[in-house]
């Protein structure tokens, strides 16, 4: 049996809706997969080492306010700061369809908006993490 | 044979796990608790709804959520909403002002503006409001971790207008035990907050009598995953703390009592929803009765909002968030709300578009005066039905009720992450529900439908705008007379400490134009800040 994957929640900027962000946390729990929940009003630097220190496989944000680009872009930057490259990076949450493609472009891997399914989530981590 | 056939309906429970007969008869009101609690709207336990007229009198107040960018482009919007024929105002804050930062701060990068209304200073307030007349339009402001600095904000708005406090109407949200909760833009840790809404309560009291200074809400609770049995009773939990802590500081319970209102969420089952609200009245009557003392009717009547809630509405298929509203304003309205919000059907992916904000206006404009929900009081009363599952839901909201204060009370049990914890279990609990089919949500669930991807229209967000407000934020700063701003930030620090109530001094602080980051600054370097406690 391989090791459990390793996955860090969470929360940037200062938008407090959480139920999503705890709702994955759990679903990735059930899938047998280790997970870390920040809580809210995370720094990009903080996040980033927190994926350092948890030594996490994915790293996963919950975003609802609509400052998923700029946030994006400067969790982006703190990655890149600690040289952290091999991450699965997915971001869930208030997401229009339009802003994907700036979203891949800042390294996102995989966007799962509102209304997306816990199962097409753990099969996007779980393809991603092996490949 | 028939018999059989009568027996093989399959059971049927709601979200808070009331089991729903078929048929229903005057044998089921009396084994439940009877007619007693029914009584006549206007009269203890007020379980017909305040007042003895309702509607026929006073129709419900229609306040849309809304506020975006600056206070110049807020007050645009609030001027179109009442010309569009909005009798109140419900002002939406930015996540920056919401959690006590300014402008110019750097967590507040990306959000100024961007999901409510940006405030600094009163010169914002002053902007909001302009020539808007406070007596008869009234405010309700979307604020609790900060509350201190916006209402004081407000109060000198309004005492620089002219308007008399003693006079002054209107609410705050200003309930902080449900941020810790679900909403999540507490500052300071539980206990210091709570003293903070107590300040509140109390100045309100002294000084701005017909002020709501607290809305506690169930909503969010809801929101967060809560079934409407436990919204209604961690709402009038809640409520009972903040009373508590009031009579603690020798405040009368009657005008505590008066100056506490309620927003509740509105989705799901109607009649689930109607029992919620004539249950929660007659309880929070009774409490304030009995185990206070109260007798003033203004405080023994639950006021509340009841909006048409979020988490009812979904991403698909867009358009039957319209059907939705209007049912949940039918169910706002047959559970005698006083005033009603309804979210807009744009709202599960942006701020609404004046399309999404108008038609909400008009779907409550359409109830009450095309349908005929405002002919007579509570029309669902008398049904054996209904009244049996009041008389139900009230018992089990007391159940719940009772549980936690049997575990050492509401706040221990926030402080100590038990009640998100419970909540956010029971969310997921609905999530797999979803999933399986057992709870059904049309466009979801049942009757999906490949959909194409739409263009939907978003609400822009101006990067210009923000800076504007930066940049007026600086020149303030540098106007603004600096001694007194220093004097008066003095002043609240050592009113914090010294567990003096500090509304006078904020009051003070921001007429001399003190920004809310620097007010909360100081509190926060008192009081320290909330640390989460993470709990599954």
């Amino acid at each position: 049996m391989s090791k459990p994957l390793r996955v860090l929640i969470a929360k940037p900027g200062l938008d407090g809706h959480d139920v999503g962000a705890k709702l994955v946390c759990r679903a990735l729990m059930d899938a047998g997969m280790e997970v870390v929940y920040t809580g809210l009003r995370q720094s990009p630097e903080a996040i980033a080492s927190a994926a350092l220190q948890e030594g996490a496989d994915v790293v996963g944000l919950s975003i609802l306010s609509g400052a998923h680009i700029p946030l994006c872009r400067k969790v982006a930057e703190a990655l890149k700061t600690k040289k952290i490259d091999d991450v699965v990076w997915v971001v869930g949450g208030n997401i229009p369809r339009q802003d994907h493609p700036a979203l891949a472009e800042l390294g996102v891997d995989g966007v799962f908006p509102t209304g997306a399914s816990f199962e097409s989530l753990i099969a996007f981590i779980r393809e991603k993490v092996q490949s | 044979m028939s018999d059989k056939k009568k027996t093989d309906v399959p059971p049927l429970s709601w979200e808070s796990g009331l089991q729903v007969k078929p048929v229903y008869t005057a044998e089921d009101v009396e084994q439940s608790g009877g007619f007693e609690g029914v009584g006549l709207p206007g009269e203890y336990p007020y379980t017909r709804g305040i007042h003895p007229m309702m509607y026929r009198q006073r129709p419900w107040t229609m306040r849309q959520y809304s506020g975006f960018g600056t206070a110049a482009e807020t007050h645009e919007r609030f001027l179109w909403l009442i010309k569009n024929g909005q009798t109140g105002l419900n002002v939406a804050f930015d996540l920056p002002t919401q959690c006590g930062l300014d402008s110019d701060d750097e967590m507040a990068a990306a959000e100024v503006g961007r999901v409510g209304m940006a405030v600094d200073t009163l010169a914002d307030m002053e902007d909001a409001f302009a020539g808007i007349d406070l007596n008869k339009i009234t405010v309700s402001l979307t604020i609790n971790g900060s509350a201190v600095a916006i209402m004081a904000m407000y109060f000198a708005l309004a005492r620089k207008r002219g308007f008399e406090l003693k006079d002054l109407r209107g609410n705050s949200q200003n309930d902080i035990l449900k941020e810790f909760i679900g909403r999540g833009t507490w500052i300071f840790p539980v206990e210091p907050s709570i003293r903070l809404v107590t300040d509140t309560i109390e100045f309100c009291a002294k000084n701005v009598p017909r002020y709501s200074p607290v809305s506690v809400c169930g909503y969010h609770i809801r929101e967060s995953g809560a079934n409407p049995a436990q919204e209604m009773a961690y709402g009038l939990s809640i409520a009972s703390a903040y009373v508590d802590q009031a009579l603690k500081r020798g405040l009368e319970i009657d005008p505590v009592a008066a100056g506490i209102t309620f927003n509740y969420d509105i989705h799901g089952n109607l009649w689930e929803q109607v029992s919620k609200f004539r249950a929660g009245r007659r309880l929070w009557a009774k409490i304030l009765k009995e185990k206070y003392g109260a007798s003033d009717p203004r405080g023994l009547r639950l006021r509340m909002i009841a909006g048409g809630g979020g988490g009812g509405l979904t991403i698909q298929q867009p358009e039957n968030n319209i059907v939705r509203g209007a049912y949940y304003a039918l169910a706002s309205a047959l559970s005698g709300t006083q005033t009603m919000a309804l979210c807009s059907y744009d709202e599960a992916y942006t701020i609404p578009s004046e399309h999404a904000a108008k038609l909400s206006l008009r779907t409550m404009q359409i109830l009450m005066h095309e349908i005929g929900l405002c002919d007579t009081v509570d029309p669902l009363a008398g049904s054996w039905f209904i009244e049996t599952m009041t008389n139900r839901m009230e018992r089990r909201i007391v159940e719940i009720m009772d549980e936690l204060e049997n575990q050492g009370g509401i706040i221990k049990a926030v402080a100590e992450g038990r009640v998100q914890a419970a909540v956010n279990a029971q969310a997921y609990e609905l999530e797999k529900k979803l999933h399986t089919g057992e709870f059904k949500k049309v466009g979801v669930n049942i009757f999906e439908e490949e959909e194409e991807e739409r263009e939907v229209e978003f609400h822009p967000y101006r990067e210009e705008e923000a800076r504007k407000q930066v940049d007026r934020l600086k020149r303030i700063r540098k106007e603004r007379n600096d001694l007194a701003v220093k004097d008066t930030l003095e002043r609240v620090r050592q009113a914090a400490k010294a567990g003096e109530n500090v509304m006078p001094s904020i009051m003070d602080a921001v007429e001399a134009y003190a920004s809310v980051g620097e007010v909360c600054g100081v509190l926060k370097e008192v009081f320290g800040t909330y640390q989460e406690p993470v709990r599954f």
